[in-house]
């Protein structure tokens, strides 16, 4: 049986003689017909996967948007309109914590990493392991981490300050991967052209290369974010849920997702869960579209 | 001067990129010094294979042998469900989707991975439980709930890990059986996805190690009863949870047992990553 196909080589550069017709393939799966039912699968679990998506948005969504009421944003928290300012205000500073933490850490590791650390170094590798570790170890396993270290045996207590740092170890390994692969984007070229002029390494590393790899290291920021404003688990019983706004960093306080929690745990608030739903929601579509749009930037940059 | 700054940032950047080393170290101490007394106390083999978790009890016990079966139900569930969609779903796009639909969907996979656990939790509690309870009776918390649901969580890791394996193959592979006459879906099931099968592994892997750390999800949808579950309706209660629900307000050792949980939730996502690693050397050997 003469089958012809389009192939995968650059079929737009070549005249396309061997594009097949719809009947042609129509015929082919009436001799094949396993590869149809396979067509079919594979679509077919596509169309799953983004219903699925879909369907939680919007369902979120249309449920939600109804119980945004103006007590739920009101100023101050309490039992009755379990405002979500205060939580609001709590997931800014402990995301801006956590930032202000990890990004300087993790850009400065994967700089060491990319710039200075010779090739084959064993240390470069027990880093990147740990770093590997470090993303896989579960939110609640931070949670506890925290609780032990920056909590009790810090004495910080359940404060502002000890959830970001356990969210900043936590983020450390994304910030790190990205920043690295940013940095490894950077041509060899402009190093050299730096260096030919007459630049030193930190020079080099802060005028030429960071700058040229801000894109690729914002997108890993606000991937960051993102995972930030969604923890619950590690934030519980290192944060706090107090729903109150913060008098210091040493105060318990609640983010977000864990008022979320509460309201939804407690049975009490379904309502106020849906609206904290639907503003949880839009942040991470926005913080989303932010981060591929800044590695879109990066790509762009690269040509 | 200039050789001192250079020094000392280059210094710095070393200690930064220690750090990470520094943060497995603290974690591994600290939750081993907590968690391993605990667990010598109520005796390993009574913790680890108790059937009862009873801290109120008097004499209190502490079998997390439930917990550890509730765990693996719920991923076990979840990989079932979750797998297959989620390679067909990186097959479509690696190979069958059209360019336009591809720049919907991508993002859209994206953003299923960046949606809060709460969430996931919350739709779960609203849409999934009373849907499982008027279809198969029941509670509607339980095992197949939050297997359903952490299926659905799993999806974009396994989606975005199987589709760069799958791009990685080499592309005469495909046309190599296209030539030789197969259909589009042969060529691809037949030489692309073998080919990218330790990858696609390794997303398995990175989504089992997700499916057992998920916590709030869980939480709100499996019931979180003590018991052994006897069928895939009844509520379960995984390793997580347990620490969860219970540290707000345990003490003594009760306190000690929960974070020896936490140690054993530990070990085995430590073993799942080292089986995550081990995959993706040897993939990216062969």
């Amino acid at each position: 049986m003469a089958v012809k196909e389009k192939t995968a080589v650059n079929a737009e550069n070549i005249q396309a003689i061997n594009t097949v017709t719809f009947k042609q393939k129509m015929l082919q799966y009436k001799n094949h017909p396993s590869s149809l039912v396979l067509l079919i699968l594979v679509i077919l679990c596509a169309v799953i996967t983004v219903g699925a998506l879909l369907f939680l948005i919007a369902y979120i969504l249309v449920q939600g948007i109804p119980n945004l009421t103006p007590e739920l944003f009101s100023l101050e928290y309490n039992s009755e309109n379990a405002s979500l300012m205060p939580a609001l205000l709590n997931t800014v500073l402990i995301t801006a914590i956590s930032l202000v933490i990890a990004v300087p850490l993790g850009i400065f590791a994967a700089i060491y990493l990319v710039e200075y650390a010779k090739r084959g170094n064993k240390l470069v590798s027990m880093v990147r392991m740990t770093a590997e570790t470090l993303s896989g170890i579960p939110s609640i396993v931070y949670g506890l981490f925290g609780m032990l270290f920056f909590v009790t045996t810090l004495g910080w207590g359940n404060s502002l300050i000890a959830g970001s740092c356990t969210l900043a170890i936590m983020i450390l390994p994304l910030i790190m991967r990205t920043t690295e692969e940013a940095l490894n984007t950077v041509p060899d070229s402009f190093r050299e052209g730096s260096f030919g002029l007459g630049a030193g390494k930190l020079r080099t590393v802060f005028r030429v290369i960071l700058p040229t790899a801000v894109p690729g290291i914002l997108s890993g920021v606000i991937l960051a974010i993102g995972r930030i404003v969604g923890e619950s688990a590690a934030l519980i019983y290192t944060a706090g849920t107090i729903a109150q706004y913060p008098k210091d960093i040493f105060s318990s306080t609640r983010t977000l997702s864990v008022h979320m929690y509460l309201c939804t745990n407690e049975g009490l608030h379904t309502s106020q869960a849906y609206g904290t739903a639907v503003v949880l929601l839009v942040l991470v579509v926005i913080i989303n579209a932010l981060s591929s749009f800044a590695a879109k930037k990066l790509t762009k940059k690269m040509g | 001067m200039r050789k001192y700054k250079e020094k000392i940032m280059q210094v710095v950047f070393l200690c930064a990129a220690l750090v990470s080393i520094a943060a497995v170290l603290l974690i591994c101490l600290f939750l081993f010094v907590n968690g391993i007394p605990a667990m010598a106390k109520i005796g390993v083999f009574d913790f680890l294979l108790g059937t009862k978790w009873a801290p109120n009890n008097e004499p209190a016990s502490y079998g997390i042998w439930p917990m550890i079966l509730g765990s693996i139900y719920i991923t076990v569930g979840a990989v079932v469900l979750g797998v297959p969609i989620g390679i067909m779903t990186a097959i479509c796009l690696s190979r069958f989707c059209p360019r336009r639909l591809y720049k919907i969907i991508k993002p859209a996979i994206d953003l299923l991975a960046g949606i809060p656990s709460v969430v996931y939790g919350f739709f779960g509690m609203v849409v999934l439980v009373p849907f499982i309870r008027n279809t198969f009776g029941g509670s509607g918390y339980g095992i197949l709930t939050a297997s359903v649901l952490l299926a659905i969580m799993i999806l974009p890791t396994i989606v975005s890990v199987s589709e760069s394996a799958i791009n990685a193959v080499s592309d005469s592979y495909y046309e190599g059986a296209l030539a030789l006459g197969s259909t589009k879906e042969r060529s691809v099931f037949r030489t692309v996805v073998p080919a990218a099968k330790s990858g696609i592994l390794a997303g398995v892997v990175l989504g089992i190690g997700r499916a057992i750390g998920e916590t709030m999800a869980v939480i709100l949808v499996a019931g979180n009863s003590t018991v052994i579950p006897n069928s895939i309706l009844s509520g379960v209660r995984t390793l997580t949870t347990n620490i969860v629900l219970e540290m707000g307000y345990a003490t003594d050792l009760h306190r000690e047992a929960l974070i020896a949980t936490g140690v054993v939730l530990f070990v085995l996502i430590l073993i799942i990553n080292l089986l995550f690693a081990v995959i993706k050397n040897k993939g990216a050997k062969s």
